[in-house]
């Protein structure tokens, strides 16, 4: 296993691939069993759209080394005022009941906080996916009170209950301050199961394996927080890396592409792949172009050309009628139990 | 068939033919074993650790390799495999050290 070391973000080094069509490229380079379109038996087509995932930019206080939207310090795509406002009157004109904000560290948009004072406003329910390390800065230490008021269901990530794996992942230290975050999202009643504060963690594979069963893992995730931190939680979510990105340049220069490439592809699950989130999410990016799920979003496939591609011109009818984009990275989705910003799917 | 080595990493995905010539008996292991490492008393991950610790105690390269992915997918990390190491080492080395009992006693028996 190599040294806990985070680098600087793939754009910042000039990497190859920082190029999403580089990414595309390398997986589509690589032998395998057979192609994603021919393992459904046909096209998938989304149902209806449950849930409104904006990612309000690429700006984060973290640089993980599996980060699939090459988030970091140095990244200045953050989502405007203007933006937000057309992805509210979207929202307005129809009945999504949950918005997703995700980024980056999503607090760190300028406008998050009024994001999800109008999206409360218009009475629909709000999950942001937090790297808690964000609630530990001086500015924003007063977010857990924000959360709160605003009955945000927090989403955070935390690849394991002991301080190794979570350090290797994101960075030295991360575990420490994740768990001084998360005993102050406790104070504040989150993830006591009475308060109605919804406090999920995620966990996914610190390395080229597939996540274990998200249940099992949950019962002793619960008993282990709370013994080894008092900490307590509502839910854990157990996510898949999608071979993009950073993580799929860890893969390419630690030598476990090819052999991770092909766990997922063996591990194909048909069940998993009737509920995959792209089916009932749509994407949007900082700049409010429309993409199936936030994986297609970071390698720039935006949703089919039979419906809207940008949030200004939202079309739900339109939107829900159309046929998902797709490519190898999808096996990420479809492997074992399954993967979704929901966990798993099966 | 010349073969390089005893030992060849791939032939862990070839576990299944070895019931080529006893497919009932195969059957049988395979339920049997599936069964023994699923959730019960002990969950899941405390079954893998076990059976991580069990291959260093015998040895068997495949099932180093098996288990040690299998730990981490059930939640395990780095530290709790490798203690798990050190109570197979401790076992195997206790059970060296207490036949020195026995030893002794065969040693004390024939001794003036």
């Amino acid at each position: 296993m190599s040294s806990p070391k985070s680098l600087p973000t793939l754009r910042a080094r000039g990497a190859p691939l920082a190029s999403p069509d580089a990414q595309r490229a390398l997986l589509r380079s690589l032998p395998i069993a057979r192609e994603f379109e021919d393992a459904l038996g046909g096209p998938l087509r989304a149902t209806r759209i449950d849930v409104m995932q904006i990612n309000v930019g690429k700006l984060c206080n973290q640089t993980c080394r599996h980060c699939h939207v090459d988030a970091g310090p140095d990244r200045r795509e953050v989502m405007s005022r203007e933006t937000m406002q057309l992805c509210l009157d979207a929202l307005a004109r129809t009945d999504i009941p949950t918005v997703d904000i995700t980024g980056g560290a999503p607090e760190l948009t300028p406008h998050f906080r009024w994001l999800v004072e109008q999206v409360r406003a218009l009475g629909r329910h709000v999950i942001d996916r937090c790297n808690l390390t964000i609630l530990e800065t001086p500015t924003h230490r007063d977010l857990p009170e924000f959360f709160a008021e605003n009955r945000v269901e927090v989403v955070c990530s935390l690849p394991h209950y002991a301080r190794l794996s979570t350090d290797r992942q994101r960075g030295d230290g991360v575990h420490e301050r994740s768990i001084r975050a998360l005993r102050r999202l406790n104070e504040v009643g989150y993830g006591d199961g009475r308060s109605g504060l919804r406090l999920v963690l995620v966990t996914n594979p610190v390395g080229a394996f597939l996540p274990g069963a998200q249940a099992s893992l949950e019962t002793e995730w619960k008993r282990e927080m709370k013994q080894r931190h008092g900490v307590s939680f509502d839910a854990l979510y157990t996510i898949t890396n999608m071979p993009i990105s950073r993580y799929l340049e860890w893969l390419e220069s630690s030598g476990n592409l090819q052999r991770y490439l092909d766990a997922l592809v063996a591990a194909f699950n048909p069940a998993a792949a009737r509920g995959v989130m792209c089916r009932s999410t749509i994407s949007i990016g900082w700049d409010g172009t429309l993409y199936d799920c936030d994986f297609n979003q970071m390698l720039e496939m935006p949703v089919h050309a039979s419906a809207p591609r940008h949030v200004r011109d939202f079309d739900r009818g339109l939107l829900e009628a159309r046929t998902i984009e797709l490519d190898r990275h999808c096996f990420g989705c479809t492997a074992g139990a399954g993967s979704s910003c929901g966990g798993a799917t099966t | 068939m010349h073969r390089p080595h005893y030992y060849d990493e791939h032939d862990l995905g070839r576990f299944g033919e070895v019931g080529e010539n006893a497919p009932e008996l195969s059957k049988k292991f395979f339920e049997w074993y599936g069964a023994v490492f699923a959730d019960g008393a002990l969950s899941a991950r405390e079954k893998s650790l076990i059976a991580l610790a069990v291959a260093h105690a015998v040895q068997c390269p495949y099932c180093i390799d098996a288990y040690s992915k299998d730990a981490l997918e059930k939640g395990s990390d780095l530290d709790q495999m490798t203690e798990a190491v050190h109570v197979a080492a401790a076992i195997r080395g206790g059970a060296s050290l207490v036949h020195g009992v026995q030893m002794r006693n065969k040693a004390n028996g024939i001794s003036m």
